[in-house]
């Protein structure tokens, strides 16, 4: 039986982890590899690493840390941030990536997703969507949630899906950073609406919270960053907890 | 112990080559004839289109290098499919060595069914040297889209909506679905189990 799947995000700025985008001081978390390696062990189904690095010079370390992350990783892997190009793609896949995820940059440009389909296959693109209620409706934001658009985040994943991306990963900016659990309705119409997996993410609080999403919107991952750094939730625990739920998990 | 990984236009090749040296193997990746046919063990690994995978083998003649090869061939996922007889992606013609296997396309009928399958899925009914130490329903890792029926080669099925193969084997060929090379602890197992055949 296919299994729901357990996602910590890692974020990379300069080569280096850092916890919690909702932190005003981003805090430096040591070696990604290592961590990575941790979430490993630990029974992690696959991670993402998302760089926020800003300059396009200091960008050329992710390449390096991708191909240092592939050698020791033994589980899949998604990389986002900053790509908006299929040499972008390119790079990162040779280095051993075997996802990458394009967020702002479709959205600029949403024939990018049928390029990087075209050229890499929809199992590797993966396209990220911050949704926000905006008027009512849930909207996409662009550029980490600063900026608003006119797009329905519903329209916007059949678009993208339409236009060849393998999988979407949703982002509740209304619920990232609050642990008050993940954004249900809007998934589970989003999960009703495509075919491709769906990944949640934002407002992981508690065990409880993953169960609600899988039980009650059928997203079939979910992704969470900071209760996982900081140990507040064990991967083992957590799926023993969803297993215990009758959710089909990997033990 | 030479082992060599079939260099063509398909993804994740490398990602094969790091889970070797994970377990202590120095694969060589290469399209070169002469040093595939000479390795001890060959790899054919594969993400991608099945119709420009097969051009591209037969442009290379890699097509008649493979069918003709006679120590153990492992094929992963696309590789694996490209073993088959017929795949329905892009109505492509593949190798034939599994002559009576088609590969057909997962249909999104089913509630809840999502294409491609990705993620984590058991394998059971387990019935080949390649799966030594490993228990009945363990998970591997899957990204695809389709899938080659079950048949008298299958020594391995999971389930997603249907039952098909999970692997097959026909004399020195093997083939798998899952990445072994992203299966975790299973996957390694599996590999070197196929390098110890």
């Amino acid at each position: 039986m296919l299994t729901k799947r357990i996602i910590p995000c890692l974020d990379i700025k300069d080569g280096r982890t850092v916890k919690g985008t909702n932190f005003i001081e981003l805090r430096d978390a040591g070696n990604p590899v290592e961590l990575a390696m941790r979430y490993c062990e630990e029974g992690a189904d696959e991670l993402v690493f998302l760089d926020i690095t800003a300059t396009t010079e200091k960008r050329k370390t992710l390449a390096k840390l991708v191909r240092k992350i592939a050698t020791h990783i033994n589980i899949p892997f998604t990389v986002g941030g900053g790509i908006s190009t299929v040499e972008d793609v390119s790079v990162l896949l040779e280095n051993g990536a075997d996802k990458i995820s394009i967020n702002t940059s479709a959205v600029k440009n949403p024939q990018l997703i049928n390029e990087l389909a075209k050229n890499f296959g929809s199992q590797c693109v993966v396209v990220a969507i911050d949704a926000k209620i905006i008027d009512n409706d849930w909207k996409v934001v662009t550029h980490g949630g600063r900026n608003a658009t006119t797009l329905l985040t519903i329209d916007w994943a059949k678009e993208a899906t339409e236009r060849g991306a393998g999988e979407l990963l949703l982002t509740s900016m209304e619920n990232d950073g609050t642990k008050v659990g993940f954004a249900l309705e809007i998934t589970k119409e989003i999960t009703n609406s495509v075919t491709v997996p769906v990944i949640a993410s934002g407002g992981a609080g508690s065990m409880e919270h993953f169960a609600d999403i899988f039980q009650q919107a059928n997203a079939d991952a979910a992704l969470a960053a900071s209760i996982f750094h900081f140990k507040e939730i064990a991967i083992p625990d957590l799926k023993q907890y969803l297993r215990n739920q009758n959710i089909a998990v990997r033990l | 112990m030479n082992t060599v990984i079939i260099k063509y236009n398909s993804g994740n090749i490398q990602s094969v080559q790091f889970a070797l040296e994970r377990i202590g193997i120095n694969a060589i990746v290469t399209d070169d004839a002469a040093q595939i046919k000479s390795a001890d063990k060959v790899i054919f690994p594969g993400v991608g289109e099945a119709s420009s995978a097969m051009n591209f083998l037969k442009e290379r003649k890699l097509d008649e290098l493979i069918i003709s090869l006679k120590q153990p061939v492992l094929g992963i996922c696309l590789g694996m499919q490209l073993l088959c007889k017929y795949s329905e992606e892009n109505d492509t013609n593949c190798l034939g060595i599994f002559e009576n296997v088609t590969v057909r396309k997962f249909h999104a009928t089913e509630a809840n069914l999502k294409i491609p399958q990705i993620g984590w899925n058991s394998i059971s009914n387990l019935q080949s040297g390649l799966f030594k130490n490993i228990d009945n329903n363990s998970y591997c890792y899957y990204v695809h889209g389709y899938y080659a029926e079950q048949n008298e080669h299958t020594i391995a099925t999971t389930e997603y909506g249907i039952a098909y193969s999970a692997a097959i084997q026909k004399n020195n060929f093997y083939g798998v679905q899952f990445h072994p090379e992203k299966s975790a602890a299973v996957g390694e197992q599996i590999l070197k189990n196929f390098l110890a055949i």
